[in-house]
């Protein structure tokens, strides 16, 4: 019985973590590509506006890398402390992208300390921006390694299992696993666009406080447009990841889908409540999509969640985060174009409507929900395994009776470290004005004096 | 060499390397915090923060690079210290957690003026880290992490009864004190901050004295806790003799004021000679006659990927650090603080 507490708290505490950290993370990637575009943007154009731009995003930005590099710490010992049984068995074949990940990592920390103190060290600004290079391939790459790994216990290979122990193991096999080109890109995608959409909410807030300077305008375009190219992006990538689920992770896709019977021109749920026996309700039933999304074409055969022990089958209730992932995905596109075509809308007028520039403002905490739901989604979805096929949860988890304390304790910590985050962020640039500043550089009006 | 030993070796010397900068850190943060509350933050805080800014990052990425690489190497250390260590290993991710963000709090957040609270949590972390962190080499020694009826378990009893345990914490602190300010004074020498200087030659002075009776201390209550290791560290003696000469020629330099940069490179050997020739006497045990280098490795194909991977990785990752201290560290301009700071 304690055993199986602390399974349960143990999940409890990775999800946790992950759940802080994922925010952080996504932000760490996505950032630094958007500071690069604006400070790109202000060297080709001479635009002070947007050096301006980059450089109070990268002020934001170093306190979120702090929170995030203590949070990613945490998770990187936690999967010791939490999983000894599955890093003892799974490290024989996982270890090396969890080893190159941290050298992305320190490419990452050495250049972004370099960038943050070197703005007026080079003749030519160029050379400062060539930082942010090196800054972004870390962080992407780190969010490649990291990302294989887990893709690795979606759709494991590259070893053979004999008497519980790895052997054969051809450690690039199972990196590159079937999940790691789809996940990957997802990842990254949607790490881009929750980073846009943050920005263009943080703009959008600007306006709305009736700020009307061409500063606050080029950062809207800037952002918004960001968004759309990104959200179309993980929109497409994502469709590439159902028709990788429904040749790779069935099970997943059925228990996502309640697809229950396995079916040629299989119909598409959306929305709904299971009620008991697993009826379905109120669902909006679309014919052939299913099929359509597994495989292009309506007589493709979907397998159902039939075809599965009841014990190796997702809980079912993944359904509801997948549908919210969706809808917010479709929001994420819908809000920029309407920003783009916001002359043509009717009831014409100038500048911005206050309702679009509210709908903008929610573009960034959109992002986070749809990026915390797909992970939910994708992590609850291959319960009971933490190796697909290989190990379930259950066997992996510490033996120590200690998970409820620990649990509290980080609990505790998260709640300070993003409560005290959100806090110096506001204060941050609440102390210095974007007016204030552009006087003492001495660049109002945009030109350069 | 083995891969064994070759992968192990490679460990110990990014642990080494954490060390040296995590100590430096450390250091600096209860150093300022107390420059801070003996209101002299103007002689001091400007000097360590000029230094620590560009690199508090890169510090954290040693340690993940160990904890990762021994996992990685040695999985079955994993099952081992992973089960044993949650309750410490917890704590430590509590405390290196505020550490990071008050830093950059304090850093870039805060406006002008110093946030006691914020220091004060830089400081005191700064020296229960190194403590914490420290009792794993007292519990690697065997006798601690127990294995009953196919659990492993942490007897604490053991662990806090232990007077080796006691020994490396006091050892952790004088040491990180001593190492940073041996470090701080050569950094205020060469940004010629003459008044910091002094503070700083103060300390590194006065640290000296205990990191040796700590040093042997230690080096003798081994002999109590495992009387197996003490002897193959008799076997090499050579290396803490080695460590000792290093310690008085480094004092001897600061003492003098002079050659401040062979000063701090000699504190390295000191500390180096005593982690090597403790490391080398240790094996082949990782801990104590339960995870050994040569029967928990893991399987020869990662063995290669990794050592491979690891290669690579430092064609990239020593020209970025020579990078790094060629524009912090050695540059002549930042470190007077005549470039400008912050973005």
């Amino acid at each position: 019985m304690s055993s199986l507490d602390s399974v349960t708290l143990s999940r409890i505490l990775t999800g946790l973590t992950l759940i802080v950290h994922i925010n952080f993370a996504s932000v760490g990637v996505g950032v630094p590509l958007m500071i690069a575009l604006a400070e790109w943007r202000g060297i080709r154009t001479g635009d002070p506006h947007y050096t301006l731009l980059a450089r109070r995003w990268a002020r934001g930005f170093v306190i979120s890398v702090a929170v995030g590099v203590v949070t990613g710490t945490a998770i990187g010992l936690q999967l010791s402390l939490l999983w000894p049984t599955f890093m003892r068995v799974a490290g024989q074949a996982t270890a090396l992208p969890l080893f190159m990940e941290t050298f992305a990592f320190f490419i990452e920390a050495i250049f972004l300390g370099i960038y943050l103190y070197t703005w007026e060290r080079f003749k030519r600004p160029m050379l400062h921006l060539l930082l942010l290079i090196p800054v972004a391939i870390g962080s992407s790459t780190s969010a490649f390694f990291i990302t294989s790994l887990n893709a690795f216990m979606n759709t494991p290979q590259g070893f053979t299992l004999e008497n519980g122990v790895f052997t054969n193991i051809q450690p690039l096999v199972a990196m590159f696993n079937p999940a790691t080109p789809t996940k990957v890109s997802h990842v990254l995608a949607s790490s881009y666009t929750v980073s846009a959409g943050l920005l263009a909410g943080i703009a959008a807030f600007s306006l709305i406080r009736g700020r009307k300077h061409a500063y606050f305008k080029k950062s809207l375009k800037l952002t918004v447009t960001a968004t759309l190219v990104f959200a179309i992006s993980t929109a497409i990538i994502g469709d590439f990841s159902g028709k990788f689920l429904a040749k790779y992770q069935p099970e997943k896709l059925a228990a996502g889908e309640w697809h229950f019977e396995t079916m040629k021109q299989a119909p598409l749920l959306y929305g709904g409540v299971l009620g008991e026996n697993n009826e379905v309700k109120y669902a909006i039933k679309i014919p052939y999509a299913l099929s359509i999304l597994a495989g292009n074409s309506p007589n493709t055969t979907v397998i159902g969640l039939d075809e599965f022990p009841q014990d190796e089958q997702p809980p079912l209730l993944i359904h509801y985060l997948f549908d919210l992932m969706v809808t917010i995905g479709a929001l994420l596109v819908l809000i920029p174009i309407l920003y783009l075509f916001r002359r043509r809308l009717p009831g014409k007028q100038k500048g911005y409507p206050k309702w679009l520039l509210v709908a903008i403002l929610a573009l960034g905490p959109l992002a986070f929900i749809a990026n915390e739901l797909g992970w939910m989604f994708t992590e609850f979805g291959r319960q009971p395994w933490i190796i697909r096929g290989y190990m379930k949860v259950a066997d992996a988890a510490t033996t120590s009776t200690s998970v409820a304390p620990m649990l509290l304790l980080f609990v505790v910590l998260y709640i300070v470290l993003c409560a005290s985050c959100l806090k110096v962020l506001a204060k941050l640039f609440r102390n210095k004005d974007v007016m204030e500043e552009m006087k003492e550089l001495g660049i109002e009006g945009g030109k350069i004096s | 060499m083995s891969y064994e030993v070759v992968g192990i070796t490679v460990l110990w010397t990014f642990l080494f390397g954490y060390l040296i900068v995590a100590s430096i850190d450390f250091g600096a943060g209860f150093f300022s915090f107390y420059s801070v509350l003996t209101r002299r933050e103007h002689r001091l805080h400007n000097i360590i923060q000029r230094y620590l800014s560009p690199v508090w990052e890169v510090t954290n990425v040693f340690l993940i690079f160990f904890v990762v690489g021994l996992v990685g190497f040695f999985p079955e250390s994993a099952y081992y210290y992973g089960t044993a260590l949650l309750v410490p290993g917890s704590l430590v991710i509590v405390l290196l957690a505020l550490r990071g963000a008050y830093y950059a709090y304090n850093t870039y957040g805060s406006s002008k003026s110093n946030n006691i609270w914020y220091m004060g949590i830089y400081g005191a972390t700064g020296l229960l880290i190194p403590a914490a962190l420290s009792t794993i080499l007292a519990i690697s020694e065997g006798g601690i992490i127990l294995e009953e009826d196919g659990r492993v378990i942490l007897d604490w009893l053991q662990f806090f009864a232990n007077p080796y345990t006691w020994s490396v914490i006091l050892l952790a602190i004088v040491s990180v004190l001593y190492i940073s300010a041996m470090f701080l004074a050569f950094y205020a020498g060469k940004a010629e901050d003459h008044s910091a200087f002094e503070i700083l030659r103060g300390y590194a002075l006065m640290w000296s004295g205990p990191t040796i009776l700590a040093s042997v201390f230690a080096f003798f209550q081994i002999n109590r806790q495992n009387p197996e290791h003490f002897r193959n560290m008799l076997g090499i003696s050579w290396m803490f003799i080695a460590s000792f000469i290093c310690f008085l020629w480094a004092v001897y330099y600061l003492w003098k004021r002079m050659k401040l940069g062979y000063a701090f490179i000699l504190v390295m050997l000191q500390f180096g000679f005593a982690w090597y020739g403790y490391g080398r006497s240790h094996l082949p045990y990782i801990l104590f006659e339960q995870v050994n280098i040569y029967e928990h490795f893991t399987n020869e194909t990662m063995a290669i990927a990794l050592i491979a991977a690891f290669v690579a990785g430092l064609f990239i990752l020593i020209p970025s650090l020579i990078l790094l201290m060629r524009l912090f560290l050695f540059d002549a301009k930042y470190v007077r603080g005549s470039s400008p700071k912050k973005g």
